[in-house]
C-alpha cells in the first residue's frame, strides 16, 4: 500500500545524465524503484545505470510506458521538463530542482490544472513508500515500513525525523516532501486526503516552517479527518523580511510566524510537537504504530 | 534582490511611468548642484529597507542652503544598520491624493496579485491592518496576463476622475512586474499632483532565482551574507552567540529553534545546502567563526546528498585555525568514515540534533 507509487510504478529519470541524476538514479534502483529509462536532450541512443536513454519524454513515453517521472534538471530549464513531462500525459511529476524562477512555477501550477499531471515539488525530496519504492533522494537506509504518514516542505529535516522514527521502531507509510518553494504543485492538504484514504496509514506527522499560510490552509481538513496529525513548526528563531535558505521561508508583512502558524494549530486543537524527540513521544503514547 | 528606488524608478522611466526629475548623488556638493538646477526638492535617502521616512532619511528643501544642511546630515546616517551613501534629489511635487498600487505573488493563488488602495503613503501597512477592506485586491491569472476589465475596476477604485491615467500606470507597472521576474513591483505613494498621476515612489524586489536571465548588477558588499551566497550558501546574521552550520534550510531552523529551547541564542542562520563539499563546508566555517560575537559552533549535517566524510575534511582542515569550541553531528551518507576522521582529532561529537544543540549551549556557557 502506501499512497501515490508502490512496486510497480515505472518511473523514467529526466536529467539522467548529469552527475547528480546518474547518482539518484543508481540510488533508486538500490532502493527497489522500478526506473525504466531516461531522459536528456541531444544524448538518445546511451545508456546509464543500464537502462536506455531518450531525447524526449515523448519517446521515453512510447518506448518505456512510464507512471512517473523524477527531474534533476538544472533550474533555467526545470520548468521546460515540467511542462514536456506534462505533455506527454505522465501520471506523476516529481521535480527536485531547486532555484526555479517563481514566474515560471506560476506559469506551470496553471497549466497544469488543464492536465491530469499531478506535481509534486519542486525544491522537494520527493516521496518514499519503505519497502516498495521511491521517487527522489532521501537517503535509503533511513526507512522502515509502517502506519505513520510524515509530510514536509523540508529535506534534510524530513531525514531526520524519519530516522528518528525508525530508530524507534516506528515505521512510515509513506514520507513525502513536497517542497521549500513559495509556488509549488502538491499541497500539504493534498498529501493528508492521500493519507486519510490510505488504509495503511495510521497517523500523520506535518513538518511545516515559516512562510505563507499552507500550514493553515490545512487547518479546516484536518479537523474534519479519522486519524490524529501530529505537526511540528520550525523556524521559530527566523527574523522578519529574511529569506531563511528555502525561497518559500520567509516572514513577509507579518504574515507566516512560525508563532501563528503554532497559535492557529493549537486553537484547533491540532497537537504541535516541540520537537523531533517530541513527536516521537507523542506517537509512543498514541500506541498506534 | 532588493532594488533601490532610484533603480526601480530608471525602470519605471523605462516604461513610461511618470515620476518627478530626479538626480542621484554622493555627495554634498553634487546634492547642492541638483538643488541648484531644480529648485525646489527633496531628498531621499537611498537604503534596502523602508521607514526612512519616519526615521529622517527624506527632507525637504526649499533652497541650496536647505539643500546643503539636509544632505550633510543625511549622507552617513544609518537607517536600521543600513548608511546612506547615495541621494536622490527629487524636483518637488506636491500630492493632492496619495494612493498605493503594488503587485505581488499570492502563494495560495499561485498567481500575480494587484493590490491598490485610495489611502496610500508611509502609513500603508497600517490601513492593510486596521482596514483590510480599503485594500482591493485582483488575482491575474498567470497565462493569460491582466485583462483590461481587471485594470479598470482598480482604477475606478483609486479615482474614477483619473481613470484612463491610472489605467495606463497599472498596465505598465503590471509590464514591469512580468519583465523583470519580480517578487514586488510597487508604486507608494502613487501621487495626484497638478500636473498629473506620478509615482512618487518605488519599490522592486526581483526573484534572486531569476537572477540569471536578467542583467541586474548587485551592488558590492562584503557582508558574511553576499560571502555566503557567492559561495552558494545562506547565511541570515541574527543577534546572539552560537554560530551554527546546518545543511538544508528546515534542518537548520530546527537546530536554532532547539538551541534556543535549551537556552542558548543563535549568532546565525546557515544552510550550506545539498551536496556541500569539503570546500563549501570549510568556507562556511571560516564565515561563521569570523563573526566575533561566536562563543560555541555546531555543525550539524545530515547526509543524503552531503557525503558525511566530505564535511569530516573540510573540517579537519580549518579546525586548527578556528579558536572557539566546536560540536559536530554527523548522520547519513558515509557517516561511519566521517566520524572516524573526526574522532581522530578529539572533535566532540553529537548523535542528533537534539544533543548536538543541547551541547553547543553548554559549550558556550561554560560556566
Amino acid at each position: 500500500m502506501g499512497i501515490l507509487i508502490n512496486k510497480d510504478t515505472r518511473v523514467i529519470v529526466q536529467g539522467i545524465t548529469g552527475k547528480e541524476g546518474a547518482l539518484q538514479a543508481k540510488w533508486m534502483i538500490d532502493f527497489g524503484t522500478k526506473i525504466v529509462g531516461g531522459v536528456t536532450p541531444g544524448k538518445g541512443g546511451i545508456e546509464v545505470q543500464k537502462v536506455p536513454v531518450f531525447d524526449s519524454v515523448r519517446e521515453a513515453v512510447d518506448v518505456t510506458k512510464p507512471d512517473a517521472c523524477v527531474i534533476f534538471v538544472p533550474p533555467p530549464f526545470a520548468a521546460d521538463a515540467i511542462f514536456e513531462a506534462a505533455d506527454s500525459g505522465i501520471d506523476l511529476i516529481v521535480c527536485i530542482t531547486e532555484g526555479i524562477p517563481v514566474h515560471d512555477m506560476m506559469q506551470v501550477c496553471a497549466y497544469l490544472k488543464t492536465t491530469t499531471s499531478r506535481l509534486l515539488g519542486p525544491n522537494c525530496p520527493g516521496i518514499t513508500v519503505p519497502g516498495a519504492s521511491k521517487i527522489g533522494i532521501m537517503p535509503n537506509p533511513i526507512h522502515m515500513a509502517g502506519n505513520i504518514g510524515v509530510v514536509s516542505r523540508s529535506g534534510t529535516l524530513t531525514y531526520e525525523i524519519v530516522d528518528l522514527l525508525s530508530r524507534n521502531g516506528i515505521g512510515q507509510s509513506a514520507s513525502v516532501g513536497i517542497g521549500g518553494d513559495p509556488v509549488n504543485g502538491t499541497s500539504f492538504v493534498d498529501v493528508l486526503q492521500l493519507f486519510e484514504n490510505d488504509p495503511q496509514t495510521h497517523a500523520i506527522v506535518m513538518v511545516g516552517e515559516i512562510g505563507g499560510t499552507a500550514e493553515e490552509e490545512s487547518i479546516d481538513f484536518i479537523k474534519g479527518m479519522s486519524k490524529p496529525v501530529i505537526t511540528y513548526i520550525v523556524g521559530v528563531s527566523a527574523p522578519p523580511g529574511k529569506t531563511m535558505g528555502h525561497a518559500g521561508a520567509i516572514i513577509s508583512m507579518g504574515v507566516g510566524t512560525a508563532a501563528g502558524k503554532i497559535m492557529a494549530f493549537e486553537k484547533a486543537g491540532i497537537i504541535v510537537a516541540g520537537s523531533p524527540s517530541d513527536i516521537v513521544g507523542r506517537i509512543k503514547k498514541m500506541r498506534i504504530s | 534582490m532588493k532594488l533601490y528606488e532610484y533603480a526601480a524608478k530608471e525602470i519605471f522611466l523605462k516604461y513610461d511611468i511618470p515620476i518627478p526629475k530626479s538626480s542621484l548623488v554622493s555627495d554634498v556638493n553634487g546634492a547642492v548642484d541638483a538643488a541648484e538646477r531644480m529648485g525646489d526638492v527633496v531628498l531621499k535617502a537611498q537604503v534596502l529597507t523602508g521607514g526612512r521616512g519616519k526615521a529622517g532619511g527624506i527632507a525637504r528643501a526649499k533652497d541650496i542652503n536647505e539643500a546643503k544642511l539636509n544632505a550633510q546630515r543625511i549622507l552617513g546616517m544609518e537607517i536600521k544598520g543600513f548608511p546612506v551613501k547615495k541621494l536622490l534629489v527629487e524636483e518637488y511635487r506636491q500630492p493632492l491624493k496619495e494612493m498605493y498600487l503594488g503587485i505581488t505573488i499570492d502563494r495560495r493563488a499561485k498567481c500575480p496579485v494587484i493590490m491598490a488602495s485610495p489611502s496610500g503613503g508611509i502609513d500603508i501597512e497600517e490601513v492593510a491592518r486596521n482596514s483590510p477592506e480599503k485594500i482591493i485586491k485582483i488575482q491575474v491569472h498567470p497565462l493569460t496576463g491582466l485583462h483590461d476589465y481587471q485594470a479598470r475596476a482598480i482604477a475606478n477604485s483609486l479615482d474614477r476622475n483619473k481613470s484612463p491615467e491610472i489605467i495606463a500606470i497599472i498596465k505598465k507597472l503590471y509590464s514591469i512586474f512580468i519583465d523583470n521576474d519580480c517578487q514586488l513591483a510597487e508604486i507608494n505613494p502613487l501621487a495626484e499632483t497638478e500636473s498629473g498621476v506620478i509615482a512618487l515612489d518605488g519599490k522592486m524586489i526581483i526573484d534572486d532565482n531569476a537572477l540569471f536571465r536578467h542583467d541586474f548588477i548587485e551592488e558590492e558588499e562584503d557582508s558574511l551574507e553576499e560571502v555566503a551566497k557567492k559561495n552558494g550558501m545562506s547565511y541570515v546574521g541574527l543577534d546572539g552567540d552560537i554560530g551554527c552550520i546546518v545543511n538544508g534550510a528546515g534542518l537548520a531552523m530546527a537546530t536554532l529553534d532547539m538551541i534556543a529551547q535549551y537556552g542558548g541564542r543563535p549568532a546565525n542562520f546557515m544552510d550550506v545546502r545539498a551536496g556541500a563539499n569539503a570546500e563549501q563546508v570549510k568556507t562556511a566555517l571560516g564565515i561563521v567563526s569570523s563573526n566575533r560575537n561566536v562563543k560555541a559552533i555546531i555543525i550539524n549535517i545530515f547526509g543524503g546528498l552531503t557525503k558525511c566524510d566530505e564535511a569530516a575534511r573540510g573540517i579537519i582542515e580549518i579546525f586548527p585555525r578556528i579558536k572557539k569550541p566546536l560540536i559536530v553531528r554527523l548522520s547519513g551518507t558515509n557517516e561511519k568514515e566521517g566520524r572516524a576522521m573526526l574522532g581522530k582529532y578529539g572533535i566532540r561529537m553529537a548523535a542528533s540534533t537534539e544533543e548536538a544543540a543541547k551541547g553547543v549551549v553548554e559549550l558556550g556557557n561554560p560556566d
